[in-house]
Formats: C-alpha cells, sequence, structure tokens
C-alpha cells in the first residue's frame, strides 16, 4: 500500500491511537488502587502532622486509628450528620452546595490524654486550590498545629505555604478574641490572620506574610476563616 | 547480509560513548537545558527523572525504529509524539503509584518530558533512520549523556545549596558553628543555568575538538 496515500495516513492514526489508548487505560485501571492509597496515605499523613506525630507510610492506618478517635461530619448548625463518612467527604465538592447542604469533616484526635479537633481546610489560591488542616487544642481556641498544601502557586513565592516554617507560624495563635465570651459571640471569633509586612510575636490573632506571595497569604486568611467559622455552633455546644 | 556487523562493534560502540563527551545533549547540543534547571535542586528527584528519561527516550527510540518503515512520512511528527506521550503518561502514573513522594516534587516536569528537545531530537535524527539495535545504544548513550550532567549539577546544588547529599546531611554541624552558611543563591534557577556553563567551560577547555575556529 502506499505510504504516503490518505487512506494508509488514516489507517495508521487510527490503528495507532487505539493501540495507545488500550495500553494507557490498561495501566491506569491497574495501578488506580496504589494511587489512591497513595492519596489516602498523605490525607492521613497531613492530619497526624498537625498534631505533631510522624510516621512510616507502611504504618500510616495503624497510627491514624490509634490517635484520630472520632471523625465526623457535622450539619451547618453544629449537628452530627451520621449518614455521612468524614473521611470521604470532599471539601471541594462540599463548598460549592447551598450551606444548609453542607458537610463539615471534623477529626477528633488523642494524644497523651488530651483531646484535640482537626479541622480540614480548602480554598482557592492564587492559581488553583490550596488546602490544609488545622488542629485546636482541647479549648478549642488555641492552635496547636496546621499544614497546608497547594496545587499550583508560584514556586519559591507563594507555595512556600507548604513548608513546615509556615505552618509552625500558626502554633500558640488563637482563633477568639476574648475565649470567655464562647464561640458565638458577635465579633468575638476572629481567626488568624497572615499579614502583610510582618506582625509581632504577642499578636495572637496573626502571622507574617510571605514577601511575593500577598495573595496567596490572603487566600490562607480567607480559607482559614470561612472555613473554621462553620464549626462554631458545634465548638459552642460541646 | 554481507554487512553484518557485531552487536558492539566500534561503531555501535561510537553510538554509547559520543553522547557522553564529544556530543553531549546538555553541554554541546544544548538541549533539555529546562528540565536541567528546573530539578537539580537535589539528588533525588534528578536521578529520578534521569530514569524516567532514560526509560522514555529508550523505548520510544525503539518503538519508532521499529516502525519506521511503515510511519506515514506526513504524520510522522504526530506518531512520534503520540508515542512519547503514551510513555511519558505511563512513567507517569507508575510513579504515582510507586514513588509517590517523588512524583510531587517532580510534578509538571513529568509531563514536560514529552517536551525534552532530546527526545523529539533524537526520534527524528536518529531512529527514524536506522535499526531497533542502533536506536536502542543511542537511546541509552544519549539518555546517559543527559543524566550525567543532571546528577553533577545537582550533586553541587545539594552540597552547596542545603549541604546535603541525596537527602542525607553531610556538612558536619560544626561548620556551621564556625560560621559556615548554606548557599541559598544555590537553590535558585539561575545557578543550574551557571553551574551548567561552567560544566561547559570545563568540557571544552579539556575536549581539543570541540573548540570552535
Amino acid at each position: 500500500m502506499d505510504r504516503n496515500s490518505n487512506a494508509y495516513t488514516f489507517i495508521f492514526a487510527i490503528v495507532l491511537v487505539v493501540v495507545v489508548a488500550a495500553v494507557l487505560a490498561f495501566a491506569a485501571t491497574n495501578l488506580k488502587p496504589l494511587q489512591e492509597n497513595n492519596v489516602r496515605n498523605e490525607k492521613m499523613h497531613n492530619i497526624l502532622t498537625t498534631l505533631n506525630l510522624m510516621s512510616d507510610m507502611s504504618e500510616m492506618e495503624t497510627t491514624f486509628n490509634k490517635y484520630i478517635k472520632q471523625q465526623i461530619s457535622l450539619k451547618a448548625d453544629g449537628t452530627i450528620d451520621e449518614s455521612v463518612n468524614a473521611f470521604t467527604l470532599n471539601l471541594k465538592k462540599e463548598i460549592k452546595k447551598p450551606i444548609e447542604e453542607q458537610r463539615f469533616p471534623l477529626y477528633i484526635a488523642e494524644k497523651d490524654g488530651k483531646k484535640f479537633y482537626i479541622v480540614p481546610l480548602f480554598g482557592a489560591g492564587l492559581w488553583d486550590s490550596i488546602w490544609g488542616y488545622i488542629a485546636l487544642e482541647e479549648d478549642k481556641n488555641t492552635i496547636i498545629g496546621a499544614v497546608f498544601d497547594h496545587k499550583a502557586e508560584t514556586p519559591g513565592l507563594g507555595a512556600e505555604i507548604n513548608q513546615k516554617w509556615f505552618g509552625d507560624m500558626f502554633i500558640g495563635k488563637q482563633i477568639l478574641k476574648d475565649a470567655s465570651l464562647g464561640f458565638t459571640a458577635e465579633g468575638n471569633f476572629v481567626s488568624v490572620t497572615v499579614v502583610k509586612g510582618g506582625t509581632p510575636d504577642e499578636n495572637l490573632h496573626g502571622v507574617d506574610g510571605i514577601s511575593g506571595g500577598t495573595i496567596t497569604c490572603d487566600a490562607v486568611s480567607k480559607m482559614v476563616q470561612e472555613r473554621i467559622s462553620n464549626y462554631l455552633p458545634y465548638f459552642q455546644n460541646n | 547480509m554481507s554487512n553484518k556487523e557485531g552487536l558492539f562493534s566500534k561503531k555501535n560502540l561510537q553510538l554509547l560513548k559520543d553522547p557522553l563527551d564529544d556530543n553531549n545533549p546538555i553541554s554541546i547540543q544544548v538541549l533539555g537545558i529546562c528540565s536541567a534547571l528546573a530539578i537539580t535542586v537535589k539528588l533525588e528527584p534528578a536521578i529520578v527523572m534521569s530514569v524516567s528519561v532514560l526509560f522514555v527516550l529508550v523505548a520510544s527510540n525503539v518503538i519508532v525504529s521499529l516502525l519506521r518503515n511503515m510511519i506515514p512520512n506526513r504524520i510522522r511528527i504526530i506518531v512520534q509524539l503520540v508515542i512519547v506521550a503514551a510513555l511519558v503518561i505511563l512513567v507517569d502514573q507508575v510513579l504515582k503509584a510507586y514513588s509517590y513522594e517523588v512524583s510531587k516534587q517532580l510534578s509538571v516536569f513529568v509531563g514536560l518530558i514529552i517536551t525534552n528537545c532530546i527526545i523529539m531530537g533524537r526520534l527524528e535524527a536518529f531512529a527514524l533512520a536506522n535499526g531497533p539495535w542502533k536506536a536502542f545504544l543511542d537511546g541509552i548513550g544519549n539518555s546517559i549523556g543527559y543524566a550525567v550532567i543532571l546528577i553533577i549539577v545537582a550533586f553541587i546544588r545539594e552540597l552547596l545549596g542545603s549541604g546535603k547529599l541525596y537527602g542525607v546531611q553531610i556538612v558536619p554541624q560544626s561548620f556551621y558553628d564556625m560560621g559556615y552558611q548554606n548557599n541559598g543563591l544555590m537553590l535558585l534557577a539561575p545557578m543550574a543555568l551557571i553551574v551548567v556553563g561552567v560544566l561547559i567551560w570545563a568540557q571544552r577547555s579539556r575536549n581539543r575538538k570541540l573548540i570552535e575556529k
């Protein structure tokens, strides 16, 4: 057959594409369980990191189950929805729903006899999504650990939010202006803001921003504020 | 066949050796620079990247060489791209399954192997005109030539930039106590360019053949 005829070109292209598609589909299907397991492990790893717990990837599941005592899904009014599995909740999808249909996953951990509350975060960064986990102490006010990650923030600038030093700045900060007033009092929930140009260490509600990464930092502030605000009714009642 | 030559004849070995020095894809042909800058901050991703490129280049070279008498001339570039892209996606999927941390570090650069000029260059210039065994050797030679530069650059950058090698602390704490500091500039992309430049300089002054008149 003439190698330069249109018919040959078409047939060659079709056969090639079908073969390639078959190979890729086969590989993707076979590797999927392993990849999903990796994503699961990473999620557990991130949650445990907020409590400063390290674990081997191979023992992640055991460590996670040892410390995380409860995984609950909350409704907007702070009551628990038993029908939803907190771990598999996809925040990206939840955020788009109307507020009364959203479910908020909360992880309750116990370490050295103390209770900790871990709130998953999700929001929009400068280029793509950012997410993270923030762990609160038993008073549900003081932050004990935070990790952040991102999909596509600017390397060297906004992308630095996934570094340990950035998350560590949140340790010891508080989300309430006055803890004695409770969680739902008007204006009492001030969250923790990333401040452009820096802020003194004594500021309990702010951390230093990253030079050149202001938009990402603002997105972090907004994400922390928005996500935690959904948990206030639950925190008030429990 | 009268002109049958041995598997490792002098000519064939030349295919392996040439890209290591006289015709190195990075330092002489200046191809594949983009990835050389991006993933050489640490040794580990540089090595994984080298292995990935080795796999993609060798496999695509052999496949294209096997198909070279069947590929319609008018769509040969697209055919090459499809083959390379398929292999790259395979590498990406395998990394995600078996080496998740590294695949996160390499992120987009695995996908960008598709646009690595070395690969398309070798397919166009070599695999389309030569048999599979020669294409195989050519692929090995060129990807090792690429890997050598990548690993040297990553070695220098990780050692001077973070005081580590392959993630292991090399510079002892006592050095830091005496006032030694890691060179932060080494971690930034421009230093990769400068290191590559210095390598080219060293190579050219050593190898007289390369000096242009």
